[in-house]
């Protein structure tokens, strides 16, 4: 299972990273877009949306299902990654390199509440 | 006759599998009090003869009149092949089938009908048919405010057809929908632009009939301009008959002629025959950037493994089966048997007979109103362009007026008072193409032996 130890993550299966700029790219984890097969479409936020940390805020869909997308921690949209948009199927080739949206944090320190590399392979291997 | 196509002693073989001593254990979970132990009220069966005898009694009773209602559900001739084949074994189903690409033939039939409403509506996308005109509606209201996102309000002209606000105002009233009516001209008949521009807020969209309730033509084009400088999207509302000759929303739009997003309406006009409440079916396009957001099925086509065209049902993530709570719709229910029904209608008719037949529909209402306003009282109540359907004003109040003349086996229009208060007195007809010209000169002359004896207001 090819978890990262540099990112964060959310029981939801969504991956987190602080970018130099002081923003949090958002994405799904490999885990999450081999459980849903082959995508086909992606629903990003509308930029300078503010979220709060668990609200739905973007959809993932596959062949087979449609999944939410949920906010890691709080804060507002600043970027949506439309080539992400345009070619869905690179959420299947790199989960980690396809980021969905930008937030910038309320709260940086947020991002340590989030489960870290292990403790997400743990949650991962117990549901598969 | 038993429906259940299971032998007693499989029955028993599958609830021993199953350890369960009878069928009725299967139920034990829902509550004795809850059960009902046989039906009341339910006659006793009767022989098939003594059936055939009295459902014939009763169909008589119902009569046969002239018949000059429109009002949402049309008169039209139906081919007879259109039912012949219809309702061939392979097509006799309301539904789409849950092996859905097992049925090649039905999936195909589908798509030809999705190809052709698309064509008629000049839209990118159609699905395969919804419940009914009124459901197709507020789906799309629904539609909209999902796609929009921020505001929640629709703009509804009154008039549009009453009993779609209705069931709009059902289906959308628990869901934080709010639907702002916009009220018409009582000159011409027509919703203004500035009616529309005089409310303030942002709207998801603006719905827009074509022809209206009245039959009257709203200036589409410059309504759809409207909804699209305000953010919001056009919901085009739409006999699809009077598309063969009218531009479709597709088109509409002066300035940049962008088209209405979204167009409903009822299928009834295209081989559903005239019944109480159905079935007939709705019908939804849109353009493809709406897709997503379209509820219902949609049957795609493809190729298999060995590239043999074939066809499937697509984009499913969207539906109940799989998406549950956030699916587009949950309560969209589809009519393919009508749809087919509709499918076969189209191809016999082919465009040039669709178009001759919306023509001869409304040269056949212009007769008869140029026949009806020549009685003394009887006057157009609005100057708008009219398709296919007109309202007149009589000089005597309207519903003993149609008591008489169904005494006369003539069904003589619509009484607008009981859904439009300020319009006492005022009564919609239609004749379609089905009508010949003594059956409007019948019309009349019943209408005025029928206004002489009436008291004048």
């Amino acid at each position: 299972m090819n978890v990262p130890a540099a990112l964060r993550y959310s029981k939801t299966h969504e991956w987190a990273r602080l970018e130099a700029d002081g923003t949090v790219s958002v994405g799904i984890t490999d885990h999450a877009q081999e459980r849903l097969g082959d995508m086909v479409f992606v629903e990003l936020p509308d930029i300078g949306r503010k979220l709060a940390a668990g609200t739905e805020c973007a959809v993932v869909e596959s062949v087979k299902a449609a999944a939410d997308v949920y906010a890691p921690v709080c804060g507002e949209v600043v970027a949506a990654n439309a080539a992400v948009r345009d070619a869905p199927q690179s959420i299947n080739q790199d989960a980690y390199a396809s980021w969905l949206f930008r937030l910038k944090p309320d709260d940086p320190a947020e991002l340590g509440s989030l489960l870290d590399a292990r403790a997400y392979a743990e949650q991962a291997k117990s549901e598969a | 006759m038993p429906f259940i196509p299971h032998t007693g002693p499989e029955v028993r073989d599958m609830l021993a599998a199953i350890g369960v001593p009878e069928i009725e254990s299967l139920f034990d979970e829902i509550p004795r009090e809850l059960r009902i132990e046989g039906i009341s009220g339910m006659p006793a069966g009767l022989p098939e003869m003594t059936i055939a005898r009295l459902m014939t009694e009763r169909a008589e009773a119902d009569g046969r009149y002239l018949n000059f209602i429109g009002a949402g559900a049309y008169e039209h001739h139906i081919p007879a092949a259109v039912w012949q084949l219809a309702t061939r074994g392979e097509f006799y189903s309301a539904y789409t089938p849950y092996q859905a690409e097992a049925s090649q033939g039905t999936l195909q039939a589908l798509y030809e009908f999705q190809t052709m409403m698309a064509s008629l509506t000049g839209l990118d996308v159609s699905n395969a048919s919804l419940y009914d005109g009124a459901s197709a509606l507020a789906e799309a209201v629904l539609m909209a405010v999902r796609s929009h996102g921020k505001s929640r309000r629709v703009l509804m002209p009154r008039t549009v057809h009453p009993l779609y606000r209705k069931v709009v105002r059902t289906i959308t009233r628990n869901q934080r929908v709010e639907i702002v009516e916009l009220d018409y001209s009582r000159e011409s008949g027509a919703t203004s632009v500035e009616s529309a521009a005089a409310r303030s807020g942002d709207f998801a969209a603006l719905v827009i009939p074509q022809p209206n309730f009245f039959g009257v033509l709203e200036d589409a084009d410059a309504l759809t301009d409207w909804a699209h400088s305000r953010g919001a999207l056009g919901i085009g509302v739409v006999n699809p008959l009077s598309l063969a000759l009218l531009k479709p929303p597709g088109e509409w739009g002066a300035e940049h002629a962008e088209g209405a997003d979204i167009a409903v309406g009822d299928g009834q006009p295209f081989g559903a025959p005239l019944s109480g409440g159905g079935p007939y079916f709705g019908f939804m396009c849109a353009k493809q950037a709406l897709v997503r957001q379209m509820p219902g099925r949609i049957v795609g086509r493809t190729v298999d493994s060995q590239g043999r065209p074939g066809f499937c049902l697509t984009l499913q993530p969207r539906e109940q089966h799989i998406r549950r709570a956030k699916a587009t719709s949950n309560i969209c229910t589809n009519q393919s048997l009508m749809a087919i029904a509709a499918t076969i209608h189209l191809a016999l008719l082919g465009p040039r007979g669709l178009a001759r037949t919306a023509a001869q529909c409304h040269a056949n209402t212009v007769a008869l109103r140029n026949r009806l306003v020549a009685i003394p009282g009887v006057a157009p109540v609005f100057s708008g362009a009219l398709f296919h359907e007109v309202a007149l004003r009589l000089p005597a109040p309207v519903a003993p007026v149609l008591a008489r003349l169904r005494g006369e086996r003539i069904l003589g229009g619509f009484d607008l008072a009981s859904d439009y208060p300020e319009l006492a007195d005022a009564l919609l007809v239609c004749a379609t193409e089905t009508k010949t010209g003594e059956d409007i000169e019948r019309y009349a002359r019943a209408l005025e032996r029928t206004l002489e004896k009436t008291a004048p207001c």
